[in-house]
């Protein structure tokens, strides 16, 4: 008999996640992609700011909360210094594509050996559902309630595709965790990911399609839906690199 | 054929588990626990086969699943 339960990474503190929300089911894949690796007395993370800000409570590994959007750049330090340590930044869509988009390009460009998680859910959560640079055209969000434009906005930013003409990437996939098969595929690239940093292979970055129920203004199922049939659409699931 | 333990303290009551149980096994209770969320529980205790998809979309790692192996016939 087996038994599928908690991983021994996550902490027993209950989130302060939305009812529906992705974070909690990207917050287990890392959990148990460290548990699995075995590398939960090596690996440091850094934290954005976002819904994820309080990243440290939630997962059992040494973590720093950094400034908006310096993941990267805070992990970079810590790699060159600590070259031994398995490094990785945990990020949403406000944080990694918007205030933190050049430190996210110059890491990948000089490709550091660090691993990037990017939850993208199209929409800034925390701060009440104001457009992000993921919102897709048409998208209703406070700050575009008759839905972004493709004139006075412009369209979403597609993280992985824009990294992958970088040449010093290693791996870049984008998964989506809205259906059970998605989120085994979303934990096979993250493990894949941190594997290649422990390769030293260098850049490596998972974006995940994640859902926001809330900022949505939609039912968990409605959330998970439109996930499957609209972002899965723009945002198109795939290994974007994957450098030998 | 399978087990499963819902921490009700967790349970957030979002129907993640409900939507993709495919005994349609799952559902929300009337009650409400302790932090005012219905959460989730079982139709019928037995009919579970194990399967393991609701622990998998479960965002608050609120389940436990026993898997039991059905014997093979060499097993026996």
């Amino acid at each position: 008999m087996t038994t599928l339960k908690r991983s021994t990474i996550l902490k027993d503190q209950v989130t302060h996640y939305c009812p529906g929300c992705g974070h909690g089911i990207a917050h287990r894949l890392v959990a148990e992609v460290i548990e699995e690796l075995d590398i939960r007395e090596k690996v440091i993370g850094t934290a954005p700011v976002g819904c994820a800000v309080l990243l440290y409570n939630y997962i059992d590994c040494d973590i720093i909360e950094c400034a908006h959007g310096r993941p990267p750049a805070v992990a970079t330090g810590i790699k060159r210094v600590r070259p031994d340590n398995i490094v990785f930044t945990y990020q949403g869509d406000g944080d990694l594509a918007a205030i933190g988009t050049a430190e996210t390009i110059h890491a990948a460009n000089r490709g550091e050996n660090i691993t990037v998680i990017f939850i993208n859910n199209a929409i800034y959560g925390m701060t009440g559902g104001q457009m992000a640079p993921t919102t897709m055209l048409g998208m209703a969000s406070t700050t575009t309630p008759e839905g972004r434009g493709k004139h006075g906005e412009g369209p979403p930013l597609k993280v992985c595709e824009l990294l992958s003409s970088l040449q010093a990437v290693s791996y870049l996939e984008r998964v989506a965790v809205s259906t059970p098969k998605d989120v085994l595929s979303a934990k096979r690239a993250i493990k894949k990911a941190f594997q290649k940093q422990i390769d030293g292979k260098g850049f490596s970055l998972v974006e995940v399609l994640s859902m926001c129920p809330t900022d949505w203004k939609v039912s968990p199922e409605k959330a998970v839906a439109f996930v499957n049939d609209e972002m899965k659409k723009v945002f198109p699931l795939g290994v974007y690199k994957d450098a030998k | 054929m399978g087990k499963i333990r819902f921490d009700v303290h967790r349970c957030k009551g979002c129907g993640l588990c409900v939507i993709f149980c495919p005994q349609k096994n799952l559902r929300m209770s009337a009650e409400l626990n302790e932090h005012g969320h219905p959460y989730a529980q079982e139709n019928e205790p037995g009919h579970c086969n194990g399967c393991g998809l609701c622990f998998r979309m479960c965002p608050d790692a609120a389940i436990e699943v026993d898997q039991h192996r059905r014997k093979t016939q060499t097993q026996e």
